[in-house]
């Protein structure tokens, strides 16, 4: 069965976190010229959405947001037991010369980011590629690492970290599931 | 989730919401035709082969395009120039295809019945392009995504199929495949092309073209089989472009936003006339796009994966 452990974001915590990483993407940006957001499916849309809102409330203009669908990129298609639902990736604007953000909710193995990365890149050339998470939770497979993240999280490789989002869930929280 | 055999033989055994869940994932391959680099890396390392004991242009390179799209490698067996010539049976050439490592046999031929017989025989994939006279589930299935599509449902909609019901294997596919989706499908055509019994699939027959059109919101346009006509069933090309043929005041009997489709090949100013083939309301070339996006999501679902 598995139990709820720790909860490690509340509501206000998941605003603080996503206000924080709004000024940081601008500021390590220099403002929001060329930048585009792009949230994987599913919780990194909603929070894409959000950090676009807030970056408009801090600088002005809206910058544009895409949603990418990775499981055509997965690579344990072959070992999972269930087949994943592919849903359909929408980035109605050119990636090209552009300042991407890929937004998740959690950063754990890295091969989604992986996944996301090979996607991304079939669409264009982006100029640069950034990473903001909501929670880094460690035990990274690849050599990958996040440029903004919510919150470090130190877990057990058993252990399952759950984001919710009200979006999705119903609820703004984040918890440590063993 | 996911198809329940590993084959795809017809639309008759397949349920409302597997055909629901080949349509969702269809969407979203639809967008990767779309881009300047058309392939994700999904099926790496498949292989898909094509046996085709028939003609065909559309179907067979539409299945060769989408297993690209989806990286995975594609041999066609062109029957004229194989091994079948020197007598080799159905079932040995295909035993032969898997023992080469084919993970999906895509196979059209003369017989009913043939594709279901593969599919007992091998261990791997077969999706059925075409047996006989008994059905295309692809093209079925690319009708039904191309009209939700444009429709947004396919629940409540009247179908109109006009013309060749009887050496037609789209038909039935289609008549499967729209029932089972909730949509009413009339069929009108020559009596003699007609076949006695097809109620039981749930389609209405009608007394005429007129009565089938009435108020349609899709019309399908069957191809008069030139290669099958020899046998008298109506008397001239001419009287049945006069009784069957689709025009335009003919359409205007439909709803005012109905879908006029065609499987392809045309037999223009036969069965339809030029100013409806290439009008407003034909769909004609969209349903060859979304073709390759529907065979791609059959190949993913049938072997993309899920151990």
């Amino acid at each position: 069965m598995v139990k709820e452990k720790a909860q490690i974001l509340d509501k206000e915590g998941i605003r603080r976190s996503l206000t924080r990483i709004a000024h940081e993407i601008i500021e390590r940006n220099k403002g929001t010229d060329n930048l585009i957001l792009v949230g994987i499916r599913r919780r990194g849309v909603p929070l894409a959405e959000r950090l676009a809102e807030r970056i408009k409330d801090i600088e002005g203009g809206r910058v544009p947001v895409g949603i990418l669908d990775i499981t055509l990129y997965r690579d344990d298609l072959t070992t999972l037991a269930y087949q994943p639902l592919v849903r359909s990736t929408e980035i109605p604007f050119p990636v090209s010369g552009k300042t991407v953000v890929l937004v998740d909710d959690v950063i754990f193995t890295g091969r989604t980011i992986r996944a996301a990365l090979d996607a991304l890149i079939d669409l264009g050339r982006p100029r640069v590629i950034q990473l903001a998470v909501l929670v880094d939770r460690g035990h990274r497979e690849l050599p990958i690492r996040a440029d903004y993240v919510g919150k470090n999280v130190p877990t057990s490789r058993k252990e399952e970290v759950s984001v919710r989002l009200k979006e999705i869930d119903g609820e703004e929280r984040v918890l440590i599931l063993a | 989730m996911g198809l329940k055999s590993k084959d795809l033989v017809g639309l008759h055994h397949v349920t409302a919401q597997e055909i629901e869940l080949i349509l969702d994932t269809a969407a979203p391959m639809k967008e990767i035709i779309k881009r300047n680099i058309k392939k994700v890396p999904t099926l790496r390392g498949r292989t898909v082969v094509t046996v085709f004991y028939e003609a065909s242009t559309r179907t067979r390179t539409s299945f060769e395009l989408a297993a690209k799209y989806l990286s995975a490698d594609t041999v066609g067996i062109a029957v004229a120039t194989s091994s079948v010539n020197k007598g080799e049976s159905l079932k040995d050439t295909a035993l032969n295809i898997a023992a080469m490592g084919a993970d999906v046999v895509v196979l059209r031929h003369p017989m009913a019945g043939a594709a279901e017989l593969l599919a007992r025989t091998l261990d791997v994939s077969v999706i059925n392009a075409g047996d006989g006279a008994h059905e295309h589930p692809s093209q079925a299935l690319l009708d039904l995504f191309t009209v939700r599509e444009k429709k947004g449902r396919l629940a409540g909609l009247k179908v109109a199929i006009i013309g060749d019901i009887l050496h037609s294997r789209v038909a039935r596919s289609d008549i499967w495949g729209y029932t089972k989706m909730g949509a009413e499908v009339y069929l009108a055509g020559p009596a003699t092309l007609i076949p006695p019994g097809i109620e039981k699939m749930g389609a209405r027959v009608c007394g005429s073209l007129e009565e089938a059109l009435e108020g349609a919101d899709v019309i399908n346009i069957l191809r008069i089989q030139l290669e099958r006509q020899q046998q008298g069933l109506f008397p001239s090309l001419r009287e049945y472009s006069r009784i069957f043929g689709l025009n335009s005041d003919r359409l205007k009997l439909a709803a005012p936003d109905a879908l006029v489709m065609h499987p392809g090949p045309m037999n223009r100013g036969v069965e339809i006339s030029p100013d409806v083939a290439y009008g407003q309301q034909s769909v004609i070339n969209e349903q060859v796009t979304n073709g390759v996006a529907v065979r791609m999501a059959l190949l993913y679902l049938l072997i993309g994966g899920g151990a």
